[in-house]
């Protein structure tokens, strides 16, 4: 081939490589912008139907037949609530599941079938959760249609990222860091609890924040189990007046909870109704991005503080 | 654990310890170590000697590291590892690949610093106290003396007494490895073995390091596993070297550097191979 003619040949197609390449970075860009917009949308859409009706009333008041006078305590109450039963029920089974997986099991067939089913369980939908939970908990253990139902049954559901965030924040330390522990004479337990647990806080503590913030816009598994979207008072305290001064009893107490409210105000006619659902929603947003938030923070200062 | 006489017969190398008159520290006897299937050391035999330093030399993949740490029962760590012979540790003559003995017990007699410096993500005194809290010191004006001892051990204390509670990372790669040196010697161990530590290190780093080792067997046996030989000529008093898994010969290093007697020996300090 005449040189000339192959310089041009190779000339067009650097060319067309390049058109190629801009090509995708120009629709790259524009579908990030969508995904982006949508969100951006959503939220617009949220505030302007429902920041209006946010305020004190809004958050101090029971759900009412009047929507103006209608608010959201004991949905906001029942959400913190639910969310404290499923942070106490996920975070030690999750961490210590993902730590016992991790740092102990021997690597056979048996912890891969094991491993697999953790993916698996991650992906089931969360209102097999909430059957689960209405023959096991609210039947079988007797627990009732109550927060202790309802915040096992989302604690069950976020199991799984609570394991694997643990995994793979231990994953992250070095060999070289359990060798050096283990060669001055270290158990196991002692490598784990004395520098591998605490070395990981911080990873360990971003999958917890992550799953609770998918646990609190749940709203399938608590139908499910029975939260009632009619709550016109609290769960018993959990501090009382007399010995032994603190109470389980709110752990028995029907509830409802933010997502559940918001879907009872959905569904009914009227303006008003649609509003507080708005409000509610735009709640639930910022709870949960904010949380999101404090979960990147604290990735960061995890990483800044510990480094290999 | 035990070796069989016949299997001792025929082929265990005689323990090359006539040219030197120093006790012996460690007594390796027909040591194999298997990963799985794989027989990584065969039928290793050699007296380390007392207060010297021992260099175990070798091409890659000979099992000098390997040998290494089954002084220390750092393979008991991971699955499918298993050892045969006996290793005795003078002068109490424990067999440390006996079946009674527990690793952790092992590990606290004989310290490790590793290839790459690995402190732990904690302060510097954190670091060298890590060992001593392990085995039960907790009382702070012991351990604050210990602290110091074994970071002016490790030469390092008049460069960190100003900040002992900084984070150990702070520390350059040459200070971090003295550091995981002082964390080693903190709890007066028998041995200390060093796996390969300056080959992450610049040379200034590295003559830090290896003075520091000269000085160290003053009061403790070192082995060390280099792929330096200058290094081992340097530093240390005994050779080994290894080639397949096999103790092919081991003698004083001056000896072995001038003089050795086997011809793979000589092939690999001339350079030939490896």
């Amino acid at each position: 081939m005449q040189p000339e003619l192959l310089r041009k040949l190779q000339e067009g197609r650097a060319r067309r490589r390049k058109a190629i390449d801009s090509n995708f970075r120009r629709l790259g860009f524009f579908l990030t912008l969508t995904t982006l917009g949508i969100l951006g949308i959503l939220m617009l859409n949220l505030a302007m139907n429902g920041l209006a009706r946010i305020d004190w009333q809004f958050m101090s008041s029971f759900p009412s037949r009047r929507a103006g006078e209608a608010g959201i305590l004991s949905a906001w109450v029942g959400t913190l609530l639910l969310m404290l039963v499923t942070a106490s029920a996920a975070i030690p089974f999750g961490v210590a599941a993902g730590i016992y997986l991790e740092e102990y099991a021997p690597k056979n067939r048996w912890t891969a079938f094991v491993e697999i089913n953790i993916a698996n369980l991650a992906g089931v939908p969360s209102i097999l959760y909430g059957l689960m939970a209405l023959g096991l908990f609210v039947y079988q253990f007797r627990f009732g249609q109550s927060l202790l139902s309802g915040g096992l049954a989302l604690g069950c559901l976020v199991l799984p990222i609570v394991i694997v965030a643990t995994r793979e924040s231990l994953r992250t330390i070095p060999s070289g860091i359990r060798e050096a522990a283990f060669a001055l004479g270290a158990t196991r337990w002692q490598a784990v609890w004395h520098h591998l647990l605490p070395y990981s806080t911080g990873g360990i503590a971003t999958g917890v924040i992550l799953a609770m913030s998918r646990a609190i816009g749940e709203s399938a598994p608590l139908i499910t189990i029975g939260a009632l979207t009619f709550i016109a008072f609290l769960p018993p305290a959990p501090l009382i007046s007399h010995a032994p001064f603190v109470s389980v009893d709110w752990l028995f107490s029907p509830f409802t909870a933010l997502p559940i409210q918001m879907f009872n105000w959905v569904s009914r006619p009227g303006e008003e109704f649609q509003s507080n659902a708005a409000a509610a929603g735009l709640i639930l947003m910022v709870i949960t991005l904010s949380m999101n938030a404090a979960a990147i923070l604290l990735r960061r200062r995890a990483q800044r503080n510990i480094t290999w | 654990m035990s070796l069989s006489p016949d299997n001792a017969r025929q082929s265990a190398p005689e323990p090359v310890v006539s040219d030197s008159k120093a006790l012996p520290k460690v007594q390796i006897r027909g040591v194999n170590f298997f990963y799985g299937s794989h027989q990584v050391l065969r039928n290793v035999s050699m007296d380390v000697p007392a207060l010297k330093v021992t260099a175990l030399i070798g091409p890659s993949g000979c099992g000098k590291t390997t040998l290494l740490r089954c002084l220390n029962r750092m393979h008991d760590l991971y699955p499918g590892n298993r050892y045969e012979g006996s290793i005795q540790v003078q002068p109490d003559g424990t067999d440390i690949l006996g079946s009674g003995v527990d690793p952790i017990q092992v590990r606290m007699r004989f310290g490790m610093v590793f290839q790459k410096p690995n402190p732990f993500p904690k302060s510097i005194y954190e670091n060298v106290a890590y060992g001593l809290r392990l085995q039960g010191m907790n009382r702070r004006r012991e351990l604050d003396e210990r602290v110091e001892k074994a970071l002016r051990e490790a030469a390092l204390w008049e460069e960190v007494k100003s900040r002992l509670h900084q984070m150990a990372h702070n520390l350059s790669g040459g200070q971090q490895q003295r550091l995981c040196i002082a964390r080693a010697v903190a709890t007066d161990p028998d041995v200390v073995l060093f796996d390969e530590p300056t080959s992450a290190l610049d040379p200034i780093a590295t003559s830090k390091i290896e003075e520091l080792i000269v000085e160290l067997k003053k009061r403790v046996t070192v082995m060390i596993v280099t792929h330096n030989l200058q290094q081992a000529g340097r530093i240390s008093d005994m050779t080994a070297f290894m080639y397949l898994g096999e103790l092919i010969e081991f003698g004083e290093t001056n000896r072995m550097f001038t003089n050795p007697a086997k011809p793979q020996t000589e092939d690999y300090i001339s350079g030939r191979f490896g």
